[in-house]
């Protein structure tokens, strides 16, 4: 004989089912897969980009060389400006979707705790982590509008759009000011990222070895910071001219 | 001792509430918390006040009823214990205490310290369970699994659903709950079949009742009485993601 047990609800849900299903990219865990995924695009440029500063220490002419190339990979196989331009379009999809998951997992967070704590809520693990990444990400956002202006269009520069790039590069950063702003924002990237990376690996499902990993962020984020750091205080310091 | 308390009173669902002062005195260093909250309402009841309302069950960290922010953090200060495991020792003559019921929309609370978990039911509803006929107990031996795969299912089986990690994630997301069954039923034999499915269905759920997403900052391990490690969300991003490993 058998005997079926019927499964039936032994709570009343308090929010009805939506009409339609959230999908992936309705879902907490989805959204936060594209944050994941958009930052470590945007992690892997900016290895890139650290390395590719480094240049600056070969001098002038070598520097000059290596923006003009940057502006022509590939060509004449590919027009110029192609490999750029696809970098930029990749770039700027990857800021606008990581924004778009970071704003609508923060809203779910404040619909998720309508009544705060009335005894401030204390950390009982790192603590500053949701400031640094919502509020810290967007402080770097403005930041790359900031450098943007200074060293691409150079019309936020010292020296002016018609200076070559090393020149402009030596007119910012002999301003104590401009080397200031730089450093905050460049350790605030390497905060975000000393969770970002990690993190994502985590959201990934690839977070099985969470010391390591942690460990290795905090590594390969102060390996950024001194690396992006190297050339604003090398001309502060009148090493590099 | 003698302590202040500031407790969180609300008459109902309904009403809103607010902060009330209490004094408590010659509380014993060997009462539990909730024993000193036990006193506090016998005088309230004796002075004809209505007593503060709070869960508990088994009063010793194993039915997961007992739930209270007590300065800010979770169950207390001390860590890998329930509010009933906690001890009036940990705190010193003349201290203020506040004592706040979990916040989250889907823990609505019902009466002053005590809020409604049956999302908690729904989600595991939605998948925390295994569809086959299972007949009666199999020998333990019939069908193997690896030493760490038992010991990790079993750690993670440990979750008394008190709702802690809720309480004490600053997104109130309810992943660490989540992600603890999946991870039980995902590490063993049964639970293959619809790995994937389930995880699907409980992360849903987990969303459709209004909890948090995930931002991966630790405050709910620190906090969970069982020590739920924060691997289990690995394991439910994965399963949600449709990868096997
Ligand atoms: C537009 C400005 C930005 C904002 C508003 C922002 C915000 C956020 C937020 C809220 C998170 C979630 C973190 C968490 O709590 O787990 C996050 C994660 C992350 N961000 Fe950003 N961020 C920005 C820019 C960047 C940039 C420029 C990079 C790359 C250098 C980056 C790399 C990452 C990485 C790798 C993660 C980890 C993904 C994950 O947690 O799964 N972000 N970001
Ligand atoms: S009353 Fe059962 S766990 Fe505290």
């Amino acid at each position: 004989m058998t005997s079926i047990i019927e499964r039936g609800a032994a709570t009343r849900p308090i929010v009805p089912p939506p009409a339609r299903k959230p999908g992936f990219f309705g879902s907490s865990t989805g959204q936060k897969a594209v944050m994941a995924v958009t930052g470590a695009v945007l992690v892997l440029f900016l290895a890139g980009h650290m390395a590719g500063n480094l240049k600056t220490f070969a001098g002038a002419t070598a520097f000059n060389e290596y923006a003009a190339w940057l502006r022509e990979v590939g060509y004449p196989a590919l027009p110029k400006r192609a490999v750029l331009t696809l970098v930029e379009v990749v770039l700027v999809a990857a800021v606008g979707l990581h924004l778009w998951s970071a704003v609508a997992l923060a809203r779910r967070a404040a619909r998720a705790r309508p009544v705060r704590y009335a005894r401030r809520r204390r950390s009982q693990a790192g603590g500053y982590v949701v400031h640094i990444m919502r509020w810290g990400g967007l402080t770097i956002a403005l930041f790359v509008i900031y450098h943007l202006l200074d060293l691409t269009f150079g019309v936020a520069n010292p020296a002016g759009p018609a200076a070559t790039p090393y020149a402009r590069v030596v007119a910012g950063f002999q301003h104590w000011y401009v080397t200031l702003v730089y450093t905050l924002a460049v350790v605030m990237v390497g905060l975000h990222l000393r969770h970002g990376l990690w993190s994502a690996f985590q959201t990934l499902g690839l977070g099985r070895h969470r010391k390591a990993l942690q460990a290795g962020a905090v590594l390969v984020s102060a390996g950024l910071v001194a690396g992006f750091l190297s050339v604003p205080y090398a001309v502060l310091i009148g090493v590099v001219r | 001792m003698n302590l202040t308390l500031k407790i969180w009173r609300q008459h109902d669902a309904a009403k809103s509430g607010q902060m009330v002062t209490y004094h408590v005195e010659e509380v014993s260093p060997d009462m539990s918390f909730l024993e000193m909250l036990d006193v506090l309402n016998e005088r309230l009841i004796l002075d004809g006040d209505d007593p503060v309302a709070f869960d508990h069950d088994c009063r010793e960290g194993i039915c997961g009823m007992c739930g209270l922010v007590i300065n800010g953090v979770a169950h207390g200060e001390s860590r890998a214990t329930t509010t009933c495991q906690l001890h009036m020792r940990q705190f010193s003559d003349g201290d203020v205490i506040t004592v706040e019921p979990w916040r989250a929309a889907p823990f609505p609370v019902i009466k002053d310290l005590v809020v409604d978990r049956s999302a908690f039911d729904r989600i595991i509803q939605a998948g925390g369970f295994i569809s086959v006929p299972a007949g009666s107990a199999p020998d333990a031996h019939a069908v193997p699994v690896k030493k760490e795969d038992a010991d990790a299912a079993f750690d993670a089986a440990t979750c008394i659903g008190c709702g802690a990690c809720v309480a004490a994630c600053p997104n109130g997301s309810a992943s660490l709950f989540t992600a603890a069954k999946i991870t039980h039923l995902g590490l063993l034999p049964q639970g293959q079949p619809e790995r994937a499915v389930r995880a699907k269905a409980m992360v849903e759920q987990m969303d459709l009742e209004g909890f948090g997403g995930c931002t991966n900052t630790g405050e709910c391990t620190a906090v969970c009485p069982k020590g739920i490690p924060l691997d289990t969300i690995a394991r439910m991003n994965a399963d949600f993601l449709g990868r096997r490993g």
